[in-house]
């Protein structure tokens, strides 16, 4: 580089000056990424605001604001049942996600811990197991539920959760694990606690943020989930993400597209909240094991 | 195991396992000891794995190998079902059916012709969306790895779309791109977005690109962020324009996590149901396999395990290629907690 020929006062000028430049380009990226990212996000939420008869009103901001589209949601008189569909969400995502940490927890423990033969075979089994395909399984799980009669019932949607959720805990806790300050641990044990104590007293109130993370990563996972959903649900057992798909309108073709967009807001702020309270520790579970 | 022969081993200081001369005596009865509680804290997992994944795998494999009961269009009776060997497998790749005449070519419009345009599309939208989602990704993990002001208000607000269940994602972009929609409305358009091949994989590239790049750019921010700031100065004493500063330092220091999220993406995107059952019910060229297997579920169970048993092993097959010839090692950056070389 040429700085050195120059003066010194006039090489921090142009250094300065290109350091402006540079910021201004970074905040004008940044703009345009918060704007992708959000801008449908925020069209859904001014649709589910707006009157039906201005459905396809271009305005961008809020115009003609209602809350019909959200009395249509919880309405019953046209065959949806949301609020059913919420708790029955609610009800197997919870469910889902407190059997993946009970059995996870122990799993990651002894995969981040503990020195023994096959561990990596049980690694490259459980994010094997992550990435399977969820058709892979409905069709077998869909014969056998109609068989044993538990089709549409809630453990017949919780048992094939699992299978993506438990890999996704035992993964992600793992790698939260094995950055935490273990020696700790070892310290307890020498001033007289045996492991399992040392684990109680130490390790679990260390561990909870990490366990409260992949919590939240489960619950959106299982929350989310719709493939599974869709196909071994019944009417009694349906989850919001397949209520909103097939949203029964007034017309029969015509998509109730404000209903629609009210009911997707309803799904989506809690978990966008979620998201914006805890947006730190969300993304060092979805990084975990690159980030120190 | 996956100790691997480095002399910079960050934790060598703890010494377990870091060179050969610790696997003495004292390891091995370590190892032992800590096996057994490792046994009973890994084996609850398993069994529960082992229920939910390996026993409808097998399942599945096993009733991919039985005739669906049915009539039989040769004889017109009723068929109870049986052995059928691998029958169901020729079904599909062939694209063969029973016909009154034997066997013949699956006649256009049935399921039994779709299974290679489906994979067709399932690999088209793969590669376009997965590419899409690693350039873009990229840019977006540069900049939010910039310090400036408000840079954790842009790291949340790009957790917004990854929150947002698909089904939600497919109805809100359905809305978008509807005939009055935003989108025409906003370009000036009049196109049919859902009702034609072109528009209609476009619309779910989009979808699908807006969802989850935020996801890929976080794995890639993870990845610069382990790099140390000394390379760059280093770099950059050295004389280094940025565009080499990128590609002799940033790119191959960030390729480990790069793979990793190329793999997990194309995995994820080879399963593709949510988006294309949503906004296309896989009308006009956008019937990928996920959709091909669940519209057979309901006409024969035992064609439909054939075909999700294909879909599985064309899913294995790419993820094996991965990890074999492209190096995208996800077991051993699950291993190795300090990912810096």
């Amino acid at each position: 580089m040429s700085v050195s020929t120059l003066d010194p006062r006039a090489a921090k000028a142009v250094a300065r000056r290109r350091e402006r430049w540079a910021s201004s380009r970074t905040y004008i990226s940044a703009a345009i990424i918060l704007i992708w990212c959000l801008l449908p996000f925020y069209w859904m939420i001014v649709t589910a605001f707006r009157d039906v008869g201005y459905t396809f009103d271009p305005t961008p901001w809020f115009t003609h604001v209602t809350w019909d589209n959200f009395t249509t949601v919880f309405s019953e008189s046209l065959g949806n049942h949301f609020a059913r569909n919420l708790l029955n969400s609610l009800i197997v995502a919870s469910a889902t996600t407190a059997v993946a940490l009970l059995f996870g927890v122990f799993a990651a423990y002894a995969l981040a811990r503990l020195e023994f033969r096959f561990k990596f075979l049980v690694l490259g089994f459980v994010l094997g197991a992550s990435m399977f395909p969820g058709v892979a399984i409905v069709t077998p799980l869909f014969q056998l539920f109609t068989n044993i009669g538990w089709f549409g019932t809630y453990q017949a949607l919780i048992i094939p959760n699992i299978s993506f959720v438990l890999p996704l805990t035992v993964y992600t806790l793992t790698s939260f694990f094995r950055e935490m300050p273990w020696e700790l641990e070892e310290a307890a044990r020498i001033d007289g606690c045996t492991q399992g104590e040392a684990f109680r007293k130490v390790i679990m109130p260390l561990a909870a943020p990490a366990v409260f993370t992949t919590a939240i990563l489960a619950f959106i996972g299982a929350w989310n989930e719709f493939l599974i959903a869709s196909q071994l649900s019944s009417e009694a057992t349906k989850t919001v993400t397949v209520a909103i798909a097939y949203f029964a309108g007034s017309q029969p073709h015509q998509e109730p597209y404000t209903a629609v967009m009210a009911a997707g807001t309803v799904v989506t702020i809690p978990l966008v909240i979620l998201v914006l309270v805890f947006q730190r520790k969300i993304v060092a579970g979805l990084t975990a094991g690159a980030v120190k | 195991m996956s100790m691997q022969a480095e002399p910079l081993t960050r934790r060598g200081k703890k010494g377990t396992g870091a060179g050969p001369e610790n696997k003495e005596v004292g390891q091995d009865r370590k190892q032992k000891t800590q096996g057994r509680a490792a046994a009973l804290l890994i084996i609850p997992s398993m069994i529960v794995l082992g229920i939910v994944i390996v026993y409808p795998v097998v399942d599945a494999i096993v009733m991919s190998l039985q005739k669906d009961a049915g009539l039989d269009p040769a004889t017109g009776s009723f068929v109870a079902g049986g052995f059928a060997g691998l029958y169901n497998y020729i079904h599909w790749i062939l694209q063969q059916c029973n016909t009154p005449g034997g066997q013949a070519s699956c006649p256009a419009g049935t399921l039994g012709s779709q299974f290679w345009s489906a994979t067709g599309t399932t690999f088209l939208l793969t590669v376009i969306t997965v590419a899409l989602e690693t350039v873009i990704g990229f840019w977006m993990a540069i900049i939010m790895s910039r310090t400036f002001r408000g840079r954790s208000a842009l790291r949340a607000a790009v957790l917004v779309p990854w929150a947002i269940p698909t089904a939600v994602t497919a109805k809100l972009w359905f809305f978008i791109f509807a005939f009055d929609g935003i989108a025409n409305t906003l370009f000036h358009t009049s196109i049919l977005w859902t009702g034609s091949e072109v528009p209609a994989r476009s619309a779910i590239i989009i979808a699908d690109v807006w969802k989850t790049t935020p996801f890929m750019a976080l794995l890639i921010l993870a990845g610069l962020q382990m790099i140390p700031d000394q390379v760059y100065e280093a770099a950059k004493v050295d004389g280094a324009t940025a565009w080499q500063r990128f590609t002799q330092i940033t790119l191959p220091l960030v390729k480990p996590a790069l793979m990793v999220a190329i793999l997990f993406r194309t995995l994820d995107a080879l399963r593709m149901y949510d988006l294309p059952a949503i906004m296309t019910a896989g009308a006009n060229g956008t019937t990928t396999l996920s959709i091909l297997v669940v519209n057979q579920i309901r006409i024969g169970f035992n064609s439909a395990a054939a075909l999700s048993t294909i879909t599985f092993l064309i899913i294995f097959i790419v993820a094996f290629i991965f990890v074999r010839f492209l190096g995208a090692n996800a077991v051993e950056s699950a291993t190795n907690s300090g990912k810096v070389k």
